[in-house]
This record gives C-alpha cells, structure tokens and sequence, in this order.
C-alpha cells in the first residue's frame, strides 16, 4: 500500500514531468514517456539530476537503466528503494 | 611501446570527451587546465557523459571512470604521460604558446596528439624536442558516440608515430583515416566552407534557417543540417576555425560571414549557451 510519502513523491515527479512536457500533454503513471515520445533520450539525465537534487540521493552507475526513468511510477518506485522506504 | 598514461590538456567539450572515451576503457587520465573552476566543471560533465552512456548506449563498461581521472592545473604533470592529447581552444596563437612551455615537460618516449580540426601539426611539432612523435588526431563530438577521427601526418611524424596511434584508438573501439597535413585536413576544409556558406545564405535571406538545414536533411540524407552542425560544434569554434583556415591558405573563400561574427559577439555559441541558429531548453 502507498504511503504518504509515496503519494507526495508521485505528485512531485507528475508536477516536474509536465511542467517540463507540457501542462496540457496527458499520460498515465505507469505510460513510458521516453515510448511515447514526449521527451527525447537526453531528458533521462535530466531526470537522474532532478531526483538527486530533489531527494538527497546519489543515482550510482548501476542504477542507470531507462527504465527507472521512465515512467511516473518507476520514477517513483526506483526513489523509495534508494530511501529504503 | 605500452600506454598506460594519458595526459588530456584543455577540459573544454572536447578534452572532456577524450578524457571520459579513454577512462572509459581503462587508461590512467591526468586532465590538465588553468583553473581548479573549470576542472570542476569538466569533472561533473564527465559524469554526466558516462550516466548518459550508461543509460542511452549500455555501455557495459566496469570501469568508474571517476577513479581513472586525475584533475590538475600543473602542466609539469603530463611528464608522466605515455600520450598526450592536447585539446585546447583552436587558437594558433594560444596553442604556440602552450607547447613551447610544455616542450620541457614531456617524456621522452611519449607521443603527442593535436586534437585539432584545422591548425598545422607540422608547425605545432616544430616547438618540440621530437617531431617525429607528434601528429594530429581529429576527434568529433560528441568523442564517445562518433568512432572515427582523422589522423593527421606531420611532415616529421614517422610511420611508429602512426601505428602506435592507429593501436590506441582501436583499443578503445576507435579508428583513424590517415590524411596529411593542410590545414582543416579533408573534414573542416570542406565543411566549413558549407557552414560558413549557410549562414551568408541565411543573412541575405536566401532562406530561413529551418529550410536551409531542411533542405540538407531531405534532399542531400545528411544527418544534420550546416546550421544545426554549427550549433553543435560551436558558433566560436566555427568562427575560430575559419579565421585560422583564412590565414593558412590566404584564400578570401574562408572569411568568415558578418553574421557569423555578431552571433559569436552577442553570445550565441550554439547549444552549449543553449542559443545560436536555434534555441535550446
């Protein structure tokens, strides 16, 4: 079950995703933004950068797998096991 | 002769570039540049370059490249190199400069690359103790992703010189076209004419910018477009390139475009000030 803290991180990568792709471009939690081609392959990085800076914690070399990156709820999961939450 | 040491001068795009492709496969790094803000800099880019890898191209590499990389702002340091490749801004004047200081730093066994798409290797060499150890090696950008290079024979530069050369890059999954030495080689002798060509055609309002790199994509397949090509390498660098292309061949065909120059004054160096022909996030 989704804990607060979990409910609060999703919100915060939805409200990063779309202020970066566009407020009015819609897509589920679990639609793979990189696939849906709303953001282009470079945006991971960014991505990575964001979680860091947001969450206090280091995305390490064998973290670096698309596919925690790319969708709202893998962003999200892939967060709370760095925080062991 | 065994490369375990390489010494990358200048951590600008290009030096960072370098420096991570060879980290990458193992070899000990020292990159050198005048100020402890931009090795800074250079080090949290090479990062990102390897995240990049890592995430875009799988690359499969074990190494952490942070642990191959030393940064210093001690030239003296690249005496314990085994290959030199110098990277810095392609300023003939600057890079004179630097190698006359560096000539009484660098081993005697060591080779030197020039990373440079324009500048003469035969005269760099010749501030040297040994010419013959010296060539050209014409990275592109970004060096990870764009596996092959001009290699450029001095006139002193000896065929080991080249061998050695050919065995390094292909051991970090690399190759080189051996041209010799005039100044922009084959690739920047031809390409930017183009460029500078393009954006002559853009002030006299031949054509938008969109269309004439459209015009490129669609009609001739390239990859790029002249003006996007020129966002990516650099507004300055192209500018750079040309004035020293003019000045090597005496030739009026390479002076650089009016608009070239005010672009290049007013800031707009292409995507890495996120603004030149386009403008970038």
């Amino acid at each position: 079950m989704e804990t607060a803290i979990q409910t609060e991180q999703t919100a915060t990568i939805r409200e990063f995703l779309q202020q970066r792709i566009g407020a009015e471009i819609a897509f589920t939690d679990e639609e793979d933004i990189f696939k849906l081609g709303l953001v282009n392959s470079l945006f991971a990085l960014e991505l990575v950068l964001f979680l860091e800076n947001t969450y206090q914690v280091t995305v390490e070399n064998e973290d670096l797998k698309l596919e925690h990156f790319s969708t709202v709820n893998n962003l999200s999961d892939f967060i709370s096991r760095k925080k062991g939450l | 002769m065994t490369i375990k040491n390489i010494a990358v001068i200048g951590a600008g795009v290009m030096g960072q570039g370098v420096a991570y492709q060879f980290a990458k496969y193992d070899y000990n790094i020292t990159l050198v540049d005048i100020s402890a803000e931009i090795l800074d800099a250079a080090g949290k880019n090479i990062r990102n370059i390897e995240r990049l890898d890592k995430l875009l191209h799988k690359s499969a590499s074990t190494v952490k490249v942070s642990d191959k990389i030393t940064f210093t702002t001690e030239l003296s340091a690249i005496g314990s190199a085994d290959f030199i490749i110098e990277n810095i801004r392609e300023n003939i004047a600057l890079k004179e400069a630097l190698y006359r200081e560096m000539k009484a730093y660098i081993a005697g066994h060591a080779l030197l690359a020039v990373n440079t798409s324009a500048v003469s290797i035969t005269r760099l060499a010749s501030f040297l103790k040994h010419p013959a150890q010296v060539m050209g090696i014409h990275f592109m950008n970004p060096v990870h992703l764009k596996p092959t290079v001009e290699v450029i024979r001095g006139y002193h530069t000896t065929a080991d010189t080249i061998a050695a050369t050919q065995a390094l890059l292909q051991s970090v999954a690399m190759t080189g076209v051996v041209v010799n030495d005039l100044p922009g080689f084959i690739s920047n002798r031809v390409l930017m004419l183009t460029v500078n060509e393009a954006v002559f055609a853009l002030q006299d309002q031949v054509a938008q910018v969109a269309d004439i790199d459209k015009i490129f994509r669609e009609c001739f397949g390239h990859k790029m477009g002249p003006l996007e090509t020129a966002d990516l390498i650099g507004l300055d660098t192209i500018l750079y390139t040309l004035e020293v292309l003019l000045e090597s061949y005496n030739d009026t065909k390479f002076r650089p475009a009016p608009l070239l120059k005010k672009m290049v004054d007013a800031g707009l160096h292409g995507r890495k000030t996120n603004e030149g022909f386009y403008k970038y996030n």
